[in-house]
């Protein structure tokens, strides 16, 4: 692999200082940035711990990647599903993948494309290297969005989370809010009649009459009677064969993305906990009152539907917009579960609460922060002022 | 009453190359190097100039600010060169050993017998004041500090560290009369920590005078800074002493015998080295006298202490003054391909704390790790990290980030003064981000003795 790193080396080299294209030096960041992904560099310490782990920034956000798969895979496959269980179709598991294929694979490249296109010339611009943050949440963006949303819709509002929500905090590991989520909410707020409704939910729900879009949350919120007219079984929520955006249907999936995470030591086990336990604490509240269709809805079931388990997993464990201190994190992860069903039944205008809570409680996050790290300060005031006063 | 204390949080990395508890027999180093870069926040003034004369024990320079530390010469012999660095910096002092050692004459010495000052002024005046470290700041003690107590780490825990029950074995009498000295100099307590379950040597479990606390635990429940957190957590305007196992026996010895001996057992590791062992050496002994002929291939890196805070020496190097081991690992100063050795390869010769690499389903195995940073330097991404390998009710992150923002009254308050750099080797070792820690740590503490002396 030498000519390869030889190869970078050279197409640096017209870059550097006394170069042909000296002034344009911050270009190479952008060629480190592939230089990297090939090579970990052979740079070495100097002081301080001669030894480093072997995790790099470039293996953790992989590994979320990773994770992510296979709530992609079955996306795809769903999607096809979806569309021909709608449609009173016989089709074959190639015919059904290939719809989510045609279909996602775009926004997966769209994402992708907008996002890292802004990074990169941010970085340049700016003349740092480019951070791998964005691989992630380019990754999460289309797993977030319902199947049929306008590739250009996407895109501009890559562009505005990317530049806003993180590139004007100061890039990776600065943002307040979880960018893909941003993304997600404008979408929501700017577009809400391709992002909110019973007919986007399913591929072609928009254009064909024959099929009704429409998630289990949204027949619920509909819902005056009891829950006899619900048309998925439990199991059903749990392998993930419901309508709902690309990525989250499958508990399943999701469950095998929180394993990697876990095993790994990546996600934060006290985050996904705690927000279950919020979670099941606030349907069991609600299962008491058993007001409307919403409120019957078991506590457990609630868990399975809508975007609940895909946001606890992989958005709410963001370690960057997320509390940072452990025991700010049980009780960030809490408020985001019990939060999430709360809006889930109390919003009218969108049965689904998993986005906001978290956004609201990354905005949240350093204000438990601040009050975890103020309590230890107070102890060690303490500490010394009886000190003081026995000294005395 | 003697404290217990369980550490939870931590790490002990599996490196190759721990020393045989063999002695080997290391050639006489011809030239010995006294760096006054090994003392923190030092300003040394010379009092020797090239061509003189000296003693072992003769003084060879002293602190800026404290002129009563006086630093000695480890050997007699010839003041032969005085390196310089930039602005006219002293790097070291070279001395040309004689055959045979000469000592500075002082009287044998009997702690219990004399005051507190004069314990002192006998330390200072043998120039074995510097072996005497305080906290907060890990410096030299200065000699108007009125120590709270005195604490002993009677283990090292660090990766590849030597074994102080085997360098100590056989030298009760030495260990004792360092620690009857050492209580002159507090009205507080002397503390010896030792662990629960690693064997101990009667040099410590026999110490008397002194209070014996248990530490059980991964590393870094050996660094005398975290004991110290559970013993007896260090307020603001508080002081106390901390000096290693190895130097309460130097200091000892020379009550003992009136002789300053700055010779030691040093553990000589590290993946690189043919076969790791102990060597009798002394103090600023060259290195080569300890690696000829042992080392491995010719890209290493040469570290004077351990792999987690040493210092990065060339291979015509000197031992440092508070070094008490050498290791020797790979350079790492080679490309990785992604997918072989990289980010994306299994990674089964790697090393994570994390489980991110499938090397954590071989336990038991043991890691030759090299110098290589595994990735590029990034912002802080990762939380609860650093946490989970350290032991101290501090939040090391915002400390850290406290420190970078340059917020004394902030860094005050999240526990500066608990914390020396050493506590840190660990979060520095994990850090995702390829964070400096330790250094900022150490600018830290810099500030803060600067602002608030």
């Amino acid at each position: 692999m030498k000519f390869l790193h030889t190869a970078f080396q050279n197409m640096k080299k017209p870059f550097e200082e006394g170069g042909k294209f000296e002034k344009y030096s911050k270009v190479i960041h952008g060629i480190d940035a592939f230089e990297t992904l090939m090579f970990t560099p052979d740079e070495v310490t100097h002081t301080g711990a001669h030894i480093r782990d072997g995790i790099d920034l470039k293996r953790t956000m992989s590994i979320v990647i990773l994770a992510m798969l296979p709530c992609l895979l079955f996306g795809m496959y769903n999607a096809g599903y979806q569309h021909f269980l709608q449609l009173g179709v016989d089709a074959s598991f190639w015919e059904m993948f290939q719809i989510g294929l045609i279909k996602i694979l775009p926004l997966v490249v769209v994402s992708y494309g907008v996002g890292l296109g802004i990074e990169f010339g941010f970085a340049m611009y700016k003349g740092h290297s480019i951070e791998e943050g964005y691989l992630v949440t380019g990754m999460l963006i289309p797993l977030i969005v319902p199947i049929d949303i306008p590739l250009w819709m996407l895109a501009v509002a890559v562009a505005f989370s990317v530049v806003f929500a993180k590139e004007v905090f100061g890039g990776t590991g600065m943002n307040i809010m979880n960018v893909a989520l941003t993304t997600r909410a404008f979408l929501f707020f700017a577009y809400p009649t391709f992002m909110s409704g019973d007919k986007i939910w399913v591929h072609e729900g928009m254009t064909n009459d024959a099929i009704s879009g429409a998630t289990i949350l949204g027949d619920l919120s509909g819902m005056k009677g009891g829950l006899e007219s619900l048309r998925f079984t439990a199991e059903d929520m749990f392998i993930g064969l419901i309508p709902g955006s690309v990525g989250e249907t499958s508990v399943l999936a999701i469950l095998i993305g929180a394993a990697i995470l876990l095993i790994t030591g990546i996600g934060s086990w006290r985050i996904m906990l705690s927000a279950v336990i919020g979670g099941g604490t606030m349907g069991l509240i609600f299962n008491a009152f058993g007001a409307n269709g919403l409120m019957q809805f078991d506590w457990w079931q609630h868990m399975l539907v809508g975007g609940f388990a895909f946001g606890v997993v992989f958005m709410a464990t963001d370690p960057v917009t997320a509390a940072q201190t452990n025991k700010g994190k049980w009780i960030y992860g809490f408020l985001i579960g019990f939060m999430a069903i709360m809006i889930r039944v109390f919003n009218p205008a969108y049965p689904e609460g998993i986005m906001l809570a978290i956004l609201f409680m990354n905005v949240m996050a350093p204000l438990i922060d601040h009050y975890v790290v103020e309590g230890n300060i107070k102890k060690r005031l303490k500490r010394m002022a009886v000190k003081t006063a026995t000294a005395n | 009453m003697s404290k217990d204390i369980k550490i939870k949080k931590g790490l002990n990395i599996p490196l190759k190359g721990e020393a045989d508890k063999v002695l080997g027999t290391a050639q006489r180093s011809e030239t010995f190097v006294v760096k006054p870069t090994d003392f923190k926040n030092f300003t040394p003034k010379l009092l020797v100039k090239e061509g003189d004369e000296v003693l072992a024990g003769s003084p060879l320079f002293f602190n800026k600010e404290y002129p009563d530390v006086k630093i000695g010469s480890p050997v007699s012999g010839e003041v032969v060169e005085i390196t310089r660095g930039a602005k006219r910096k002293i790097l070291g002092i070279k001395i040309l050993g004689d055959k045979d050692t000469r000592y500075t004459e002082f009287a044998a010495a009997n702690a219990a017998s004399m005051s507190g000052e004069e314990v002192k002024q006998r330390l200072l005046d043998q120039c074995l004041w510097a072996y005497i470290k305080r906290r907060p700041y890990g410096t030299v003690a200065r000699p108007e500090d009125k120590p709270l107590a005195i604490y002993v780490s009677g283990f090292d825990s660090a990766p590849l560290a030597g074994d102080n029950d085997y360098i100590l074995h056989g030298k009760e009498k030495e260990f004792q009369v360092g620690l009857d000295v050492l209580k002159q100099l507090t009205d507080g307590k002397v503390h010896v920590n030792l662990h629960r379950e690693l064997n101990t040597d009667a040099v410590f479990k026999d110490a008397k005078g002194v209070q014996i606390n248990w530490v059980s635990g991964p590393h870094p429940s050996g660094n005398v800074g975290v004991q110290i957190h559970h013993i007896q957590p260090l307020n603001k305007g508080e002081v106390v002493f901390t000096v290693a196992a190895q130097d309460v026996a130097l200091i000892g010895s020379a009550f003992l015998t009136g002789k300053y001996d700055a010779s030691r057992l040093v553990a000589v590791g590290g993946s690189s080295l043919k076969s790791p062992k102990y060597f009798k050496t002394i103090q600023g002994a060259s290195l080569s006298t300890l690696l000829d002929g042992n080392v491995e291939g010719d890209n290493n890196r040469i570290i004077s202490g351990n792999v987690l805070t040493g210092t990065k020496v060339s291979a015509d190097g000197y031992l440092g003054f508070f070094s008490k081991e050498v290791n020797v690992i790979p350079e790492g100063n080679e490309a990785k391909f992604f997918l072989t050795e990289g980010w994306a390869g299994l990674g089964l010769s790697k090393y994570s704390a994390s489980r991110s690499y499938f090397s954590w389903l071989m336990l038991g195995k043991k890691y030759g790790l090299d110098t290589n940073t595994n990735g590029e330097p990034r912002a802080l991404v990762v939380t609860g990290e650093y946490e989970s390998v350290f032991p101290m009710d501090i939040y090391p992150q915002h400390l850290l980030k406290a420190i970078m923002i340059g917020d004394i009254e902030l860094m005050e308050n999240l526990g500066i003064y608990e914390v020396d750099e050493e506590d840190f080797a660990l979060c520095e070792y994990v850090c995702t981000s390829k964070t400096a820690v330790q250094q900022i740590v150490r600018e830290g503490l810099e500030l803060i003795e600067q602002e608030c002396g």
